[in-house]
């Protein structure tokens, strides 16, 4: 058995609007930061799995995103790996 | 026929006692349901309450909709009888898969607190059948962070087409103005009713609306209505 690192990224899709990230992008010049667009507010889930190969560590967190760490209805995600 | 409603209880609900004391007020038999519980023998109606289930950690409802009670809520719900979520246990049903589409942080970020208007647009469920009449506009408060209801456009097309959308933010005329909209709900959904219309999610609280010393009544109409529809045809109750 193998441990891996999975850093899962959760971001609302791309077609759904985000209100915090629109409320960030609108604050950020009267703060003095110009030029910036396309501000998206998501979370980012890091956790250590154990499994007995790189591709069956990925199914288990890959089912477990599907599942509950993101809501496939209004969120995507994307997953990263790396043996620990 | 006293139908027994059943108020599950997560760790951070906190609307499960007024629930109870209005579907008790109502005059049915009430019994709280602890989220580790799984046996729901002797229950007729199964009420999600508002609140914080499990602190609402990572989503809201994302925990509950997973708990040993919604395995049994899923087996109730399949079998016909009447479930309501409302407000938090909107959420869960969500969740669990038990509706379709999702609650979104508010479009304004702010939590709402105050009595809104909706618009009943359907009489074809439990919860609508008794009382009331399509088009009625119910005064109903509302208390919530995340209650923006989205669903894709199939989603909406389809619930739109096999009449599935209970209630909608309106104003005292009954219009869907933008004003009225107080969460950035899409098509102003404030409920909505599952394939089998025996499951209602509303983000109002009809239960804050039953006893007259604590604001309006027309939360009655909705929770009277359940008890009502399980009383057999032809008998008094």
């Amino acid at each position: 058995m193998t441990k891996f690192a999975a850093h899962i990224n959760v971001m609302p899709r791309a077609e759904i609007s985000d209100p915090q990230g629109q409320t960030v992008e609108r604050t950020l010049p009267s703060i003095g930061f110009q030029g910036i667009s396309g501000v998206r507010v998501g979370k980012r889930i890091t956790l250590t799995v154990e499994a007995p190969d790189e591709q069956s560590a990925r199914t288990i967190v890959s089912n477990a995103s599907q599942k509950i760490l993101a809501n496939p209805v209004i969120e995507d995600y994307e997953l990263e790996l790396t043996p620990l | 026929m006293i139908p027994t409603v059943g108020v599950v209880v997560f760790p951070g609900s906190n609307c499960d006692r007024d629930a109870n004391y209005s579907f008790d007020y109502l005059g049915a038999k009430t019994r709280f349901i602890w989220h580790l519980e799984t046996d729901l023998e002797g229950i007729d109606v199964i009420v999600l309450p508002g609140g914080f289930a499990y602190g609402d950690y990572l989503r809201t409802g994302a925990m509950a909709a997973w708990s040993p009670v919604m395995a049994s809520v899923k087996e109730f719900a399949a079998s016909g009888k009447p479930v309501i979520g409302i407000c938090n246990g909107f959420q869960v049903l969500c969740e669990a898969g038990l509706l379709p589409g999702a609650l979104r942080r508010n479009s304004g970020l702010k939590f709402r607190c105050m009595p809104v208007r909706i618009r009943v647009e359907t009489l074809d469920s439990p919860f609508t059948s008794g009382g009331m009449w399509p088009g009625q506009v119910l005064t109903i408060p509302i208390a919530h962070f995340d209650g923006s209801y989205y669903a894709d456009d199939e989603t909406l097309e389809e619930l739109i087409a096999t009449r599935r959308i209970a209630f909608r933010y309106c104003d005292a005329d009954g219009e869907l103005t933008d004003e009225a909209n107080p969460n950035g709900s899409r098509l102003h959904i404030a409920g909505i009713l599952n394939e089998q219309r025996n499951v209602l999610g509303m983000m109002p609280h009809p239960e804050r609306a039953v006893d007259p010393a604590v604001g309006g009544t027309d939360g009655r109409l909705i929770l009277a209505s359940v008890l009502y529809a399980l009383q057999p045809a032809g008998e008094p109750s």
